[in-house]
């Protein structure tokens, strides 16, 4: 009897459980896959519309009323069918991409403007003349490219070594040490020093020994240096530290001493990150205008010793052609797009050749 | 092993008993140079104050009548240091919150491979030279806002920052400001970018298989992880826009007024690039001014750098990102 009621009995409990569950649905209402897309055109068109009708049309107006009511509108439809929550992510999202859109319009109108107008007088001319004796039409950026050249690898000889050094005590020597941690500190300090700061710091210093009104390319490359040791240090300094202790504990069991741990072991196991690092540090300075307005000062003709006069440099042309144009107008400021032009592909090409040094020294995990 | 007790000891591992680990010359050189170094650092630093210090005492004894516009070095001054702070400001309420929603849609919406080409193209853009963005403000954003000026100066007037009149060439403060937004956005969506990929995937996870929709996982996950990244970021940017020379100088034709009018033509100038604009046809007492004034924007910009770092080491135990 038990045996056979008891079947019975769990099924109709069974059964029970199943009508109680009927009007609790598990999944909530959702929208179809296809729906945002449909608001986004419903939302652009009706406002087109409004805006024909009612006023002139423009597409930027259009876009950023279409993409106002098509946040509103998702919000307001999800809520109905999908409830609060999926509502907030949906309207979140949105605002999420619309932010992002409207940051990449002005780096992308910086790039397309510069190219535009750079490439007028991105020729053979540009690179292979300076502007000595030039008055309007002609002339070129090749005595700006020599100076930005030995200005920027004069500061990369100053600042790579002391950089690198610094990030090796940090590291390796000064393990939290009250030396270390002033240094940490004022590298920290360094890194935030407006760059105008380095370059009347660098007059101050030169006017002090050499005279008042000094301009000279070294002034500038050491200007450089006090903007670029802190990239340079903090870059090293993170790449040294993720190095394994591990390794660092074979080889002093194996007997070696620790300066050539640091130099066999420690280092090429982190070259790659360091390379690109310096590499990058080399391309935040390169662009640097302000301080070697100040210390570096502008001529027009070629200068190659980096110790005794003038020397101009890309941004300082680029600035310079801008701001103070000769008569007639336009060759300057042509002259200028294309210093900019020049200046963006050297950071470019700065860039990748960081992604490469980085791939190449990579250590090899086999 | 067990039998010979017969064999002497090895010879050398008894009389090395000094605990003291052996110096090699190249240890000593190698240790000294790299000290060397992180000393020299505190040296540069220290000159750099000194030196600025140094060249600045004789604008701050000179009377009035020596200095630019027979001005009182404090009336000199003050109006630079509004005009910075003002544009400082302007930059990052416009470039924090859109640089943080970049970062987010960089590493939570965007396709996992299109992620990885924006993130370089950022960096890329946090190296573009700042001249570059200061002749694209001048030369486009200018013209380009002058529209959107007349809009603000129509429907704001009556708000102090849209007063008007608007200026007709377009370069005004509110340009000025968003042109250093666009300078700093990539600094800010980099940092904050960094710090979000670091979030530990299991918290996330976890707020997933809990339920949570993704913004509920990024409010609940991502963002009080994130929360020092994105405020050193910010102070970063700001850092950049205090110290921000050429972007002003080519855009501003400032005078050395205070006035809250963004859009107006008459603007005060910044410390930087009042320095840059001056400083060539500058002689005697003037340089020395101008040295005073870039000794206020280093006093201006440390604040400012101590205030990030403390804001991060105080949140540093609660976040991951030490």
């Amino acid at each position: 009897m038990t045996i056979e009621t008891d079947p019975n009995r769990t099924r109709t409990d069974a059964e029970l459980a199943e009508e109680a569950l009927v009007p609790m649905p598990l999944v909530r209402g959702e929208l179809p896959r296809w729906a945002p897309w449909a608001i986004l055109v419903a939302s652009l068109v009706v406002v087109g519309v409004i805006l024909g009708v009612t006023s002139g049309f423009s597409i930027p107006l259009t876009l950023v009323l279409g993409a106002v009511l098509f946040a509103v509108a998702t919000f307001v439809i999800s809520r109905v069918v999908e409830g609060g929550r999926k509502a907030t992510d949906r309207l979140v999202t949105i605002v999420v991409t619309v932010a992002f859109l409207l940051a990449l319009v002005p780096l992308v109108s910086v790039l397309v403007t510069v190219i535009q107008n750079g490439v007028a007088r991105f020729d053979g001319a540009f690179f292979s003349n300076s502007m000595r004796g030039v008055v309007g039409e002609g002339g070129g950026g090749y005595h700006a490219i020599i100076g930005t050249l030995i200005i920027t690898a004069l500061a990369a000889v100053i600042s790579i070594p002391v950089g690198i050094l610094t990030a090796i005590y940090l590291v390796e020597y000064g393990a939290r040490s009250r030396l270390a941690r002033a240094i940490t500190f004022f590298v920290d300090v360094m890194t935030g020093i407006p760059s105008i700061v380095a370059g009347l710091f660098a007059f101050a210093f030169f006017a002090l020994f050499l005279g008042p009104g000094i301009r000279f390319g070294f002034g500038g490359a050491v200007a450089l240096s006090i903007l670029m040791i802190p990239v340079v240090v903090r870059s090293t300094e993170e790449m040294l530290k993720i190095v394994p202790n591990e390794l660092r504990e074979a080889a002093f069991a194996l007997g070696t001493p620790k300066w050539r741990t640091i130099l066999k072991v420690v280092i090429p196991t982190s070259i790659a990150g360091i390379a690109s690092g310096v590499t990058l540090a080399i391309a935040r300075v390169i662009g640097e205008t302000a301080p070697l307005l100040i210390i570096a000062g502008l001529t027009t003709g070629v200068n190659l010793n980096p110790f005794s006069g003038r020397m101009t440099t890309l941004p300082v042309f680029a600035y310079n052609s801008y701001a103070a144009p000769g008569v007639p107008r336009e060759p300057f400021i042509d002259r200028a797009w294309t210093s900019a032009l020049v200046l963006i592909l050297l950071v470019l090409v700065l860039n990748l050749l960081a992604r490469l040094v980085a791939k190449l020294f990579a250590p090899k995990t086999r | 092993m067990s039998a010979p007790t017969t064999t002497p000891p090895p010879a050398p591992a008894a009389p090395t008993t000094s605990t003291k680990p052996v110096q090699q010359a190249g240890d000593r050189i190698f240790k000294g140079a790299a000290t060397g170094a992180g000393v020299l650092i505190l040296v540069v630093l220290a000159g750099v104050a000194a030196f600025l210090v140094a060249q600045a005492i004789p604008a701050f004894a000179a009377s009035a009548e020596q200095l630019p516009g027979g001005k009182n070095i404090v009336a000199y001054i003050g109006p630079l240091i509004f005009g910075t702070l003002l544009s400082a400001v302007i930059a990052l309420l416009i470039a924090t919150p859109l640089g943080v929603c970049v970062a987010l849609f960089i590493t939570h919406y965007a396709p996992r491979r299109v992620a990885q080409g924006l993130g370089y193209v950022v960096d890329l853009l946090a190296a573009v030279p700042s001249i570059v963005y200061g002749l694209w403000g001048v030369a486009v954003l200018a013209p380009a806002a002058l529209p959107f000026m007349g809009w603000l100066e129509r429907w704001f007037g009556w708000l102090p920052f849209f007063a008007g009149p608007v200026s007709a060439t377009g370069r005004t403060m509110l340009v000025v400001g968003v042109t250093l937004a666009v300078m700093i956005l990539p600094i800010i969506t980099a940092v904050s970018r960094e710090v979000f990929l670091q979030t530990p995937k299991l918290h996330e996870e976890a707020a997933l298989a809990l339920g949570a929709t993704r913004w509920e996982m990024i409010r609940m996950a991502v963002l009080p992880f994130g929360r020092s990244g994105i405020v050193s970021g910010a102070m970063l940017g700001l850092g950049r826009a205090l110290g921000e020379t050429m972007a002003v100088a080519i855009i501003l034709s400032g005078s050395g007024i205070v006035t809250f009018n963004l859009i107006s033509s008459s603007n005060p100038s910044s410390i930087a690039a009042n320095i840059a604009l001056q400083f060539p046809d500058s002689t005697g007492v003037a340089v020395n001014v101008l040295i005073a004034s870039g000794l206020v924007l280093f006093v201006i910009t440390l604040l400012v750098n101590s205030l990030a770092r403390y804001i991060v080491n105080r949140r540093a135990e609660f976040s991951g990102a030490n």
